[in-house]
């Protein structure tokens, strides 16, 4: 009979914060520059030079804090981390570690199970490295310290996951507060949000915990996924043989699916924190804290309760359209726009999210804009276009944001009035159709959908369906 | 009593401070670091119950900045310095991930 | 023109008034570095067509009278830790002795702003480490006063160029003692200032919590004046401070009636030579003389300040040496194999041994297991150090003391004993501990015609204070 064993996760996860500059000097943090264009003495560790803290930073901080129930520590400051590491310019990093802004927190997630809290043991304020580049041609790595200094946060959960399903769902939510808070676009893939997963394995029912390992380089919730359940195997067939597992960070390769050790003997891992001499200490006053706290954003609870009574929605629809921050920005608008909150929340929870699949886009891409969903809408419900016309121009929309308007009269879409055309059209589907129609009058009603179908292809979708509909009954 | 030095604090520290030294330095250092820790030993007669650690000698807290872009693209003064360059960056032996 | 027999104050007066150009001064300047500096050594680099370049602007900005501060026209060295931009910033060492910084040190901003004229960089102990100037990779600067005598250090450069005639004044930097002690050494006028007075910002940091840049000057006059160009308010320093008041020019009075002087006892124990102790006791008798009212009192901890110290500078000093790495400037191996072997081979050549030794007491001191028995320990050493203080202010406003227990020793003696050579900073490094302004001035010779050199230490951000003591000294000797 073989062992039960349960999997102990915990994470750290740093997320990238929206400021316009770095954390500690006036360099911009904007993506994509060419390396070394967002540089300064400072972020580059040069001799003599400061730093200075950017006070939006530790207002993000404490927002994060304060929207997943952390305390925040009303005295804080900053401490060196000191290792070698050419992307880290001053050789040491400016982080929190004996006094974090905030503390003791949790953040609620959904399992089979029911609700679940995952306690937040600490967030910090630290600084980013820079960026490695290996040059294969000369065998040698390149340094670009534009990433260096670009504000972090990170977020230290307790070791209170049990598998991936409830760590996937912890950084669902945590991504959609910081996406409400607009803090942090949160994107794993551009690593403006990195995971860190520390695993270990115990059989089941034992309350010691096993030694843990640290998995990196997981850019994606599938990444995440098989690494956990790689280090699973791993761990529990080590225990089994007999073996130890031992203490040490890994490396996850998701294309060959298998982590390694980054041990090295250069790294003695003592980092030596000390409290940084150059910065003061911080100390957020009661009224201070008042004021984050009253600007925090209507964060996706209070979002989803106001669109079930504001709006009337049903729950299970403000619970998708307050799934992401740009959906719900994007009904909020539109809905304010035409008046339809109903039909509007429609459009986004059906074709919104179909297109958004079949282009394999995130919520995050979505870039039409409210006034064009808004004119789709009313046109679709005056009955200017069909159902069929009006998704096509809703894909056009999606792609091009395009003004549904002007497209429908440019593309001369717009439903047809002309009863004697329909008729027209009418009789000669039926008379190209005898089967069906001889089904039909033997009593097969579906076969009605076909002709309808029939009817549209002829007229180019541009007549009434139901319309269409009575009429094929009525002549049949 | 202060700590004992030994050759394998000496690697540690070495490790910790990249640096290498050998023979004759090596064994000065080690002399050196002794004697200071010994003298040094002196604190720990000092009775520092309920006395909190001063990192900051100044009653100063809540310095900021605001979040302003103020730097422009400085790359060339940045690399004039630089032992080893190319593309922009700098070069350095490969790292190993 | 001999620099050495006037002031900075009267130089600048002669500028304004058109006896005298900046040019000609520069030229003064140059001449007498061309003479002296072969024995001498005080300096790293002088570039003579910068600086005559230089002069030429500034005697236009006077002549229009754009330029009309105290300092304008007069020559001006900087101690090579001190960022000049275009110009090499070396720190007497070998790890940096290509750097060029692409910025101006904010002190250096200001003084360019008033016109002064930087003549060169100053010879320095490597990264400011020592008392004697001798462990620059530079050559060592001989004492003007006797050649065979160390300048004292780390600014010793500093010091013996302004005693020597080369410049008029000098800027130096002080975590320890290293402006106010080669100060007393060489026989000038030298003045740390309360932290957080003077933008660190362009310092190459030794020590952060300790360091502060300071004037170094042939009088408290010229001193005032120099520190009321330097000192200001830098955003770029999160630790500079903003006062509000920055002419310390108006301390200058010698009136000093109910000035209350206090004298450590704990500093006049076994150990001070016997001329330095004799020196300062006449010296409290000028003091008294004007009015000052003297007493002797226990200051207390005062044999907890050495270790305290070291601890904290070699910690300190570990970190902010670790950016020094071979990537992004400075020296780099020739031969390495690796990323690892390149950071150890390019310190290990770069540094000398004793920035080594430092690097690895801080680190040590630092690593897991003796944070809290080292750092932590001297950092609550450190509050009560400066409680010691705070209650000394209660009863006096000045404290006067002997910089050095001794006089200078002669060159190639110090490097062989560290331990004792760091236990001559006994009277200095209590005052970088708490935060307080303390200047040196000379108060006597001994047999040998070597100065000695006696410090006021005010209590935090008394620059005033102290200047209008050390005036009234200078000019109650200059009576007598």
């Amino acid at each position: 009979m073989t062992k039960q064993y349960e999997t102990v996760i915990g994470l750290e996860v740093h997320v990238e914060l929206a400021t316009e500059t770095k954390i500690f000097c006036g360099c911009s943090t904007e993506f994509g520059g060419e390396p070394n264009t967002h540089t300064c003495p400072v972020c580059t560790g040069m001799p003599g030079t400061l730093p200075v803290l950017n006070r939006q930073v530790v207002e993000y901080a404490m927002a994060v804090g304060l929207a997943s129930n952390c305390g925040i520590n009303q005295y804080c400051k900053f401490d060196r981390k000191n290792y070698f590491y050419p992307d880290n310019p001053q050789n040491y990093q400016i982080s929190q570690l004996y006094v974090p802004i905030c503390h003791d927190g949790f953040i609620e997630i959904l399992t089979l199970g029911g609700n679940k809290k995952i306690r937040i043991h600490e967030i910090h304020m630290e600084e980013d490295a820079g960026k490695l580049i290996h040059d294969e041609w000369e065998d040698c790595s390149l340094v670009d310290y534009n990433r260096s200094g670009v504000p972090l946060i990170e977020i230290v959960s307790e070791a209170d996951m049990r598998d991936a399903d409830e760590v996937v769902a912890y950084l669902e939510k945590l991504r959609l507060i910081l996406q409400y808070l607009g803090v942090s676009d949160c994107k794993l893939q551009e690593g403006s949000m990195r995971a860190d997963v520390n695993l270990s394995v115990r059989e089941c029912g034992s309350r010691q915990m096993g030694t843990r390992t640290e998995m990196k380089n997981l850019n994606s919730f599938k990444a995440i996924r098989h690494a956990i359940e790689g280090e699973r195997r791993r761990q529990i067939e080590l225990i089994e043989s007999g073996e130890l597992v031992i203490q040490e960070t890994r490396r996850w390769d998701d294309n060959k699916e298998y982590s390694y050790a980054m041990r090295s003997k250069e790294d003695a891992r003592d980092y030596r924190y000390f409290p940084d001499p150059d910065l003061p200490p911080i100390r957020i006053s009661d009224e201070w804290m008042e004021r984050v706290k009253r600007s925090l954003p209507e964060l996706q609870p209070e979002k989803q309760k106001r669109y079930e009574t504001e709006y009337g929605l049903p729950t299970y629809d403000a619970q998708i359209l307050t799934g992401s921050r740009q959906l719900a920005d994007l009904f909020e608008a539109t809905t304010a726009i035409c008046k339809k909150p109903k039909k509007v929340s429609n459009w986004l929870m059906g074709e919104t999210l179909r297109l958004l699949k079949v282009y394999e886009y995130e919520p995050d891409d979505l870039s039409f804009s409210p006034e064009n969903l808004a004119k789709l809408v009313r046109l679709s419900d005056e009955g200017a276009v069909s159902n069929t016309v009006a998704k096509e121009v809703f894909e056009k929309i999606f792609l091009e944001n395009v003004d549904p308007e002007c497209y429908v009269e440019e593309h001369g879409l717009k439903t047809v009035k002309d009863t004697q055309l329909l008729t027209a059209v009418v009789h000669k589907v039926i008379k190209e159709n005898p089967n069906p129609v001889e089904e039909y009058k033997a009593g097969k009603e579906k076969i009605l959908g076909f002709l309808v179908g029939q009817v549209m292809k002829e007229m180019k979708g541009k007549a009434n369906p139901s319309e269409a509909k009575e009429l094929i009954k009525k002549t049949i | 009593m202060a700590e004992k030095i030994t050759d394998e604090m000496i690697n540690y520290v070495s490790i910790l401070a990249k640096l290498d030294l050998d023979g004759d330095e090596r064994n000065k250092a080690k002399e050196e670091m002794q004697k200071m820790l010994n003298y040094v030993d002196k604190l720990k007669e000092l009775d520092t119950d309920g006395i909190e650690p001063m990192s900051h000698i100044l009653p100063v807290d809540n310095v900021f900045r605001e979040d302003v872009v103020t730097n422009d693209d400085d790359r060339d003064n940045m690399l004039a310095n630089a032992p080893k360059k190319k593309d922009g960056q700098y070069l350095v032996p490969k790292t190993v991930e | 023109m001999d620099l050495g027999k006037i002031t900075a104050v009267q130089l600048s007066k002669m500028i304004q008034s058109g006896e005298i150009t900046a040019v000609e001064a520069a030229q003064v300047s140059l001449k007498e570095i061309q003479q002296k500096e072969k024995d001498l050594n005080a300096f790293i680099t002088v570039d003579e067509e910068k600086v005559l370049n230089t002069a030429r602007e500034v005697q236009k900005g006077i002549e229009n009278g754009e330029l009309t501060g105290s300092l304008a026209g007069v020559p001006v060295a900087v101690k090579d830790n001190i960022c000049t931009k275009g110009i090499k910033t070396t720190c007497a060492s070998k790890m940096l002795s290509d750097f060029t910084p692409p910025y101006d040190a904010w002190v250096v901003d200001r003084l360019k702003k008033a016109g002064a004229v930087i003549i060169g960089k100053t010879n320095m102990d490597e990264f400011a480490m020592g008392s004697t100037t001798e462990t620059s990779a530079y050559g060592m600067t001989r004492n003007p006063i006797n050649p065979e005598y160390v300048p004292g250090g780390s600014s010793g450069g500093s010091c013996a160029a302004v005693k020597a005639g080369e410049v008029s004044i000098a800027l130096g930097s002080d975590t320890g003692g290293s402006i106010r002690q080669p100060s007393a050494f060489c026989g000038v006028t030298g003045l740390k200032p309360t932290y957080g007075t003077v933008s660190r910002y362009g310092l190459i940091a030794y020590a952060s919590s300790l360091d502060q840049i300071g004037p170094i000057a042939k009088d408290v006059g010229d001193c005032a004046a120099l520190l009321s160009v330097i000192a200001s308010h830098d955003l770029r320093d999160s630790t500079s401070v903003n006062l509000k008041d920055y002419d310390f020019t108006s301390a200058l009075c010698q009136d000093i009636h109910g000035l209350r002087i206090g004298i450590p006892i704990d500093y006049f124990k076994e150990g001070l030579d016997f001329e330095v102790r004799e020196s300062i006791l006449e010296a409290t008798k000028v003091l008294k003389e004007n009015g000052a009212i003297v007493e002797s009192f226990e200051l207390g901890m005062t044999e907890y300040a050495i270790p305290a110290y070291y601890m904290i500078a070699s910690a300190e000093a570990s970190s902010n040496l670790e950016r020094f790495d071979g990537v992004k400037y400075g020296y780099r191996a020739l031969e390495y194999e690796g990323l690892h072997d390149m950071y150890k081979k390019s310190r290990t050549q770069g540094f000398g041994s004793e920035v080594k030794h430092r690097i690895m007491l801080g680190s040590f001191i630092l690593s897991s297991g003796y944070y809290d028995a080292y750092y932590i320990k001297a950092l609550k050493a450190k509050n009560m150090i400066k409680q010691s203080f705070d209650y000394a202010f209660q009863k006096y406003d000045v404290l006067l003391t002997p910089v050095s227990p001794g006089t200078p020793p002669k060159l190639g003696t110090s490097l062989r004993d560290p331990l004792k050579m760091y236990l001559d900073d006994i009277y200095t490094v209590s005052v970088n501990l708490a935060g307080l302004p303390a200047i040196s001035l000379p108060c006597g010779l001994n047999q040998e015609g070597l100065p000695i050199g006696m410090q006021l230490i005010g209590n935090c951000f008394s620059e005033k204070t102290l200047l209008g003591a050390a005036y009234s000294f200078e000019k109650g000797v200059s009576c007598r």
